[in-house]
């Protein structure tokens, strides 16, 4: 199994994954701070800006045109909510020249693209370009409003709304639209300051490169280091469970979109974590859970059911698409098949077939560059390494008991219904 | 009858065996992968809608959306579930049907052998009865509801509409609510026993595998069943003339930002081998070089707010049709379309810039490399281009060579008035007030 290693730079945390496995080097940044409604917005759009224009390259298409002729080479920066944080991920990927005939060093290339990406943005009057800004506000305000076109999306940003108004979860790592509209240049300018002084930033490099190399070409980065601690742990309030909430909401649809939300305790750095991982791989995670089981194959009632678990923020959320006349049936048996995994109605044969089917999930996510960071940075996140033997060994370990358990430990907060007018009943 | 292909260039190795029953087995070991993927392909999909069936001397109708039907179909026998078999040994498993195939996958990092003969036995077991296709028209019935509700598939499938008067691509390939009620068991034994031949398939190994057992163990498997004699599939399709079915089609749907994608029928030329995937190569250099992200039209509709980052373009060429879209979300659809239009106008007017064409070139080929990371791709796009007869790791020698003059030579003929269509998809809110 692949091992990331620590590079040795002045300020930026550098990890770096040696492999020959690919025909491609992959880069990703990450810039991690806490996730609230007042920089969501700012940030957003700053990840958009500092692609479009670097001092040496001031608009996209010469950014795009430089980077086609290193081979395709890509760069990708946006923004994601993990748990309580927002963080931007800068993602670039680099053809390997070893593949390419008379092809240019590309890896040093690209670093150092990366870092005037980050740090050498075009900044005309000291400050971010109008026009850019204009333009990629006027992108991200449509990709925002674009959300509501995606009705699975749209439910799932909904429910997560109103399951947890008031906590910072709440707030989509976009930002709301009103906000990004009145962004200024200044406003910008001074959340990339404040991005840049206090933002816990780690660079994944993975690839066929060795340590020296990395160590060498990171050295054209000048960021300080910031102390790890800056941001993390934001309080996961354990919320008090109060009533179950329903929310119906109506769109002019032909399906019917349930989707429900359950809290648990149980985030990525507890003991617990694995046996959760199983509890949701057996509830909704794969096609012999038991949504995917009752709700389709059964009662033929939807063509998708199932449950992702976020472990950052502890909880669990299950979508279905169903007739609207069906609510009352689906939300039946979507519920009754946590009642059954608490009452530990399930026979040791789904309970292996889960666990096999977590662990092969796992090795497959390791193959994929990007995923294998990902598995990283999600113990980098949460201050916990879990080792890849340890972890499929705590899957492998996991018994009756743990599951139901967890599944004593996860209760419904919210169910949310999004559907048409016409069939109301 | 058995080859080794070794793409230097790439550093790739190709294993392949014709079994005695037709069926072609390919293996693409790729070293260090946890993962072995495997995708059971047969050439078979939405489009073939009317063909003679096997041992029959008259051309058939089938109900619109059966090649999908089928497949899910597929998943149960007298046992059960097949994906309850993958979730004992550990194995994630699915199925996709586009216009022209319908392909069976697993992937896993253990009991391969076991997943590899499961996904041979259950392709190769039809079991249909009354109850269960009828019970699967309820699911069925929902994919095709969500997919209603998608405004990208909307603006996709309306675009081919207004392109196609007869073919069947036109058609959505899990067909329409009504269509599938129509279905029955002796249907989906009729497409099965036409389509599903060893002759009209390939599997398609890449990842964590050992060649030699790999073909070994297919062919024992193999060697335990018993085929009919292959016929040629005999499929028929109606002429379609070059001009498309309307100028204009408008979708009002429940969205924030309408989309717009302006389309061009292109006739199927007349090649085969390396001159088709030359020629498929050449289009996609050219769609690059117009409507990429480094293009100037990219650059000019974007900043004047025509267009986001979900703008592309799209280029398939497949059995029996071809055409090129182009488009995205946009807050004005008909000047988006004027726009696109008038590039593509320009364009065959005032040629193509020749240092733009390098630069592409060389996208191309860095991005052509990292798909190769993936399995997924590498036995998908394998199978793909082998039913054409044609070799994946050709592309990079191919992408190297093409030279302006060709480039150049196929815009007039491609885009043309009378082959175009414009789809758009509009705010419904806005419609009723």
């Amino acid at each position: 199994m692949l091992e990331e290693k620590t590079v040795d730079s002045h300020g930026l945390d550098v990890r770096i994954i040696p492999t020959e496995k690919y025909k491609t080097t992959t880069l990703v940044l990450q810039i991690k701070t806490t996730l609230q409604r007042k920089t969501a917005a700012a940030r957003a759009l700053l990840a958009s800006v500092l692609q479009s224009a670097t001092d040496t390259h001031r608009s996209r298409k010469s950014i795009r045109r430089y980077l086609d002729e290193l081979y395709g080479s890509s760069l990708h920066a946006d923004v994601q909510r993990k748990g309580e944080h927002h963080v931007i991920s800068v993602k670039m990927e680099i053809a390997n020249e070893n593949f390419i005939k008379n092809a240019p060093p590309l890896f040093q290339e690209s670093v150092f693209f990366l870092q005037q990406v980050l740090e050498n943005p075009y900044l005309p009057d000291g400050t971010f370009d109008e026009q850019v800004i204009n333009e990629e506000k006027r992108a991200l305000i449509q990709r925002i409003q674009s959300i509501y076109d995606d009705k699975m999306r749209y439910a799932n940003k909904r429910l997560i709304e109103h399951m947890c108004s008031g906590e910072p979860f709440s707030v989509h790592p976009y930002g709301e639209a009103e906000d990004v509209e009145h962004l200024t240049a200044q406003d910008l300018m001074n959340e990339y300051r404040r991005m840049l002084a206090g933002d816990d930033m780690c660079l994944y490099i993975l690839g066929n490169v060795t340590t020296d190399e990395a160590q060498k070409a990171v050295s054209v980065f000048s960021v300080s280091p910031h102390p790890q601690d800056s941001s993390i742990s934001p309080e996961t309030q354990e919320k008090k469970q109060t009533e179950e909430k329903e929310v119906l909401e109506t769109d002019d649809i032909q399906q019917g979109k349930l989707h429900l939300g359950y809290r648990t305790p149980v985030t990525f750095a507890d003991e617990q974590f694995s046996a959760m991982q199983v509890m949701n791989g057996m509830f909704g995670g794969f096609p012999n859970s038991k949504l995917f089981i009752n709700v389709r194959e059964k009662e033929s009632m939807a063509y998708y059911a199932a449950s992702r678990y976020e472990s950052q923020k502890g909880i669990i959320l299950v979508m279905a698409g169903i007739e609207p006349g069906d609510y009352e049936k689906a939300s039946t048996i979507i519920k009754q098949q946590m009642e059954d995994i608490r009452g530990g109605l399930f026979t040791d044969e789904d309970l292996e077939q889960t666990k096999t089917m977590l662990k092969n999930q796992l090795l497959e996510t390791m193959d994929h560059p990007r995923g294998l960071i990902e598995l990283y940075y999600q113990q980098r996140m949460a201050q916990h390494r879990r080792p890849f033997e340890n972890w499929l060994k705590q899957i492998e370990d996991v018994n009756r008991e743990d599951v139901t358990d967890c599944a004593a430990r996860t209760v419904l907060d919210t169910a949310y219904f999004l559907r048409n007018e016409e069939d109301h009943t | 009858m058995s080859e080794t292909l070794t793409f230097e260039q790439v550093q790739e190795t190709v294993h392949k065996e014709v079994l005695p029953n037709g069926l072609t087995v390919l293996v693409i070991p790729k070293q260090d992968f946890q993962k072995t993927f495997a995708v059971f392909t047969t050439n078979y999909g939405s489009i073939d809608n009317r063909f003679v069936p096997i041992g029959k001397n008259e051309p058939v109708n089938v109900p619109d959306g059966i090649a999908h039907f089928l497949e899910h179909k597929m998943f149960e026998d007298e046992k059960g579930d097949v994906f309850q078999t993958f979730g004992e040994q550990g194995a994630s498993a699915n199925a996709f049907t586009s216009f022209t195939k319908t392909a069976y996958l697993f992937s896993s990092t253990q009991e391969v052998d076991k997943n590899l003969t499961t996904l041979l036995d259950f392709v190769q077991h039809p079991y249909f009865t009354d109850e269960s296709v009828e019970k699967e028209k309820g699911i069925i019935g929902q994919e095709i509801r969500m997919y209603d509700d998608n405004p990208d598939w909307q603006l996709f499938f309306h675009l081919l509409s207004s392109l196609y008067h007869h073919h069947p691509v036109k058609i959505d390939i899990a067909g329409t609510v009504d269509s599938i009620q129509q279905i029955s068991k002796e249907d989906l034994y009729t497409c099965y026993e036409t389509f599903y031949h060893p002759g009209n398939m390939i599997l398609c190994v890449a990842g964590n595998a050992d060649p030699a057992h790999t073909i070994e163990l297919v062919k024992q498997n193999q060697e335990q069943k018993t085929f009919k004699e292959p016929e040629p599939v005999e499929r028929v399709v109606e002429d379609e003339p070059a001009e498309a079915v309307q100028r204009v089609s408008t979708v009002p749907m429940s969205v924030n930002t309408p989309k717009c994608m302006v389309g061009y029928k292109i006739p199927v030329p007349d090649k085969e081998g390396k001159a088709l995937l030359r020629y498929e190569l050449t289009i996609e250099i050219l769609l690059e070089t117009l409507f990429g992200a480094g293009s100037d039209v990219y650059e000019s509709l974007y900043r004047e707010g025509l267009i986001d980052d979900s703008f592309s373009s799209e280029f398939m060429l497949e059995r029996s049709f071809s055409f090129a879209a182009f488009g995205g979300d946009t807050n004005d659809p008909d000047a988006l379309a004027d726009r696109i239009i008038q590039a593509v106008e320009d364009a065959k007017s005032t040629g193509i810039n020749e240092n733009q064409i390098e630069v592409v070139r060389r996208k191309k080929i860095g991005s052509f490399l990292k798909q190769l990371n993936s399995p997924e791709f590498l036995a998908n796009q394998y199978t793909e281009y082998a039913f054409f007869g044609l070799y994946l790791f050709d592309v990079i020698p191919l992408l190297e060579e093409i030279t302006m003059e060709e480039i150049q030579a196929l815009l007039p003929e491609l885009f043309q008035e009378h082959n175009r269509a414009v789809s758009r998809i509009t705010k419904k809110q806005e419609q009723s007030s």
